[in-house]
């Protein structure tokens, strides 16, 4: 294959019901950086149905261009429509990278893609960095639970395809580009090709607490607290900072909070401003999900605890005691 | 039901360890399992069978060593079993390894669902399940958490992350199923001792029919790993400690405030 007749960075912006998924937004910014590096064009790609609001916005995050799919068929995602779209837009563009959000619904159709392209998928991608000299996307992503971090690369076949995890890029302000082209495309995905209908959507319980990816401080606690009782004062200091309490994996298995709450590995990446943690030791399956924190506050009694690898501050103390003391202390300095 | 199960034996990462130096992983002494969401996706098939009736078999690509990862999957209800074992197999990505599973799933017979679990403990990607559906043409559904079948459909509940969805997919299909409602049963000392016996179906690379070897092991593969290595660690930032807990918790508080992040 020859290579140089793919190019172009291309990046799935997903829509739904409340607008542009925040990781596409993400994927934007960290894309303009690689399409600068690669003295390529930044392609936004949006498909669904509606799009005229979500297309404006794209228009002001830095592109160069956007292809646009607007029917009523892609309104519901469908594996059989949004492969079907993709490919033919592969096939009549050659973009040199696609880059999408791993979502539901980037991870259920990038791989297939690539496989119908036959090409190189890489799933949930933590780190970016294009090479100058070979001009392939380095994907990094953790394996083994955590354990190891693997570089992997496409680097014979386009468009290179992959999926980012949300959380690990931040939204940068971007400077609108003067004449973004947008094209319309018309595809039409004939009915009987899709195998897949949804027939139901059961939402989550509306639930008025952040959501951990969205909080801007986060205090988060582990294994060391031993009693659901003890989860208060936690919670109290996450209220009063404006943000969310999140956990790490053994109080998701004990059912005390769901998989929503839980940053690592098997849960979500964040990057709050200000990260808390409390009585956490800092097993990688945890740090990979919150080091790219702006400010990273670790409280342990062990002074060698792994946390405090990646701490800014490094608080040696009993969290039941330093915790009360911090809220009450916050409490006087803010009268 | 003609149902087939595709499983992996891994490395148990409880238990894996880095070499500092190669970033390589230390493999030795390190126990090898059934990947865990495979044993749930197994436990689907098998309350499909016994919903439905007919038929359980599992597949895996790998060293002749994985013959006790299926053997743990006909002792809790894996009717047949098949390796396909070969040095040609190698080295494959996801692309390579799902295009081989699926051209053995044709030999092996006529399919109503292939379940695959979501991802592996060892590479994480949870592709093989999509381009094993690709390589079929057959319909799929992913994060699957309940299925049944209705009116020759399969009638799927899918864990979203914020919420649910309930997906009617066409018959065949690729299933990938999530933890949740599939917790796998244990084995007896019975059906432990019956697969013990079972003969497992061993196939070569020249043994599965119409096989481009092309597009198997490292030449079928698209995408390679440049290098890996360890989760990286950092050196501490400002070290706050007090005689007492609590007047650590006063300073953290002050040091939070001036630095304005409070």
């Amino acid at each position: 294959m020859d290579k140089s007749l793919y190019k172009n960075i291309w990046v799935y912006v997903e829509t739904t019901e409340d607008g542009i998924a925040k990781v596409s937004l993400e994927l934007l910014s960290e894309a303009r950086k690689i399409a600068d590096a690669a003295a390529e064009k930044l392609v936004a790609v949006l498909v669904g149905s509606d799009l005229d609001a979500a297309v404006e916005t794209v228009c002001d995050s830095g592109v160069d261009e956007v292809i646009v799919v607007d029917a009523k068929t892609y309104q519901t995602y469908s594996t059989d429509a949004y492969t079907f779209v993709f490919a033919q837009l592969c096939k009549k563009y050659k973009p040199s990278v696609l880059f999408m959000g791993a979502t539901d619904n980037g991870k259920d159709f990038a791989p297939r893609l690539a496989c119908r392209l036959n090409t190189g998928a890489i799933a949930d991608t933590t780190e970016l960095y294009y090479n100058p000299e070979t001009k392939d996307v380095e994907w990094t992503k953790p394996a083994f639970g955590g354990n190891l971090m693997a570089t992997i690369v496409c680097d014979e076949t386009r468009p290179q395809i992959g999926t980012i995890r949300r959380g690990v890029f931040k939204i940068m302000p971007a400077e609108k580009k003067q004449d973004v082209v947008i094209t319309q495309e018309d595809i039409a995905t004939p009915q009987e090709m899709i195998r897949t209908l949804v027939k139901e959507v059961i939402a989550e319980k509306a639930t008025k607490d952040i959501k951990i990816e969205d909080a801007e401080v986060i205090v988060a606690i582990g294994r060391g607290v031993k009693e659901q009782e003890q989860t208060a004062m936690f919670a109290e200091l996450a209220e009063m900072l404006g943000g969310a309490l999140a956990v790490t994996r053994p109080l998701v298995d004990k059912e005390w909070y769901t998989a929503k709450c839980q940053i690592g590995q098997s849960g979500k990446m964040v990057s709050p401003k200000l990260y808390i943690g409390c009585g956490i030791s800092g097993a990688v399956q945890h740090t990979a999900g919150m080091c790219s924190s702006d400010v990273i506050v670790a409280i342990n009694t062990d002074a060698s605890a792994p946390i405090f690898g990646v701490a800014d501050y490094a608080v040696v103390g009993d969290m039941f005691e330093v915790v009360p003391a911090l809220i009450d202390e916050l409490k006087k300095i803010r009268q | 039901m003609n149902i087939l199960v595709c499983v992996k034996q891994v490395p148990d990462t409880e238990e894996i360890k880095i070499d500092p130096i190669t970033g390589s992983l230390i493999r030795e002494g390190v126990a090898a399992i059934l990947n865990p969401l495979d044993a749930c996706a197994l436990e689907a098939a098998v309350r499909l069978k016994e919903a439905y009736g007919g038929k359980v078999t599992v597949l895996s690509m790998g060293p002749p060593q994985a013959k006790e990862a299926l053997k743990q999957c006909v002792a809790v209800g894996a009717d047949e079993a098949v390796l396909i074992t070969d040095r040609a197999f190698k080295d494959a990505d996801t692309l390579a390894t799902s295009y081989a599973l699926s051209m053995t799933a044709k030999q092996l017979g006529e399919f109503d669902v292939i379940v695959c679990g979501k991802h592996t403990l060892d590479g994480e990607t949870g592709q093989v399940g999509p381009q094993i559906a690709e390589h079929m043409d057959w319909s799929q559904v992913t994060h699957v958490m309940d299925m049944k079948v209705e009116e020759g459909k399969l009638v799927a509940v899918r864990e979203m992350e914020d919420g649910r969805e309930v997906v009617e997919a066409t018959l065949p299909c690729v299933a990938s199923v999530t933890k949740a409602s599939y917790t796998p049963r244990y084995p007896t000392i019975k059906s432990k001792l019956a697969a013990g016996k079972k003969e497992i179906l061993t196939l070569s690379a020249d043994e599965i029919k119409n096989l481009d070897k092309e597009r198997i092991g490292m030449s079928g593969s698209r995408t390679k790993v440049a290098k890996s290595f360890s989760a990286p660690t950092g050196q501490a930032g400002m070290v706050i400690q007090e005689e007492t807990g609590e007047a650590t918790g006063r300073k953290l508080a002050r040091i939070l405030h001036e630095a304005k992040l409070v």
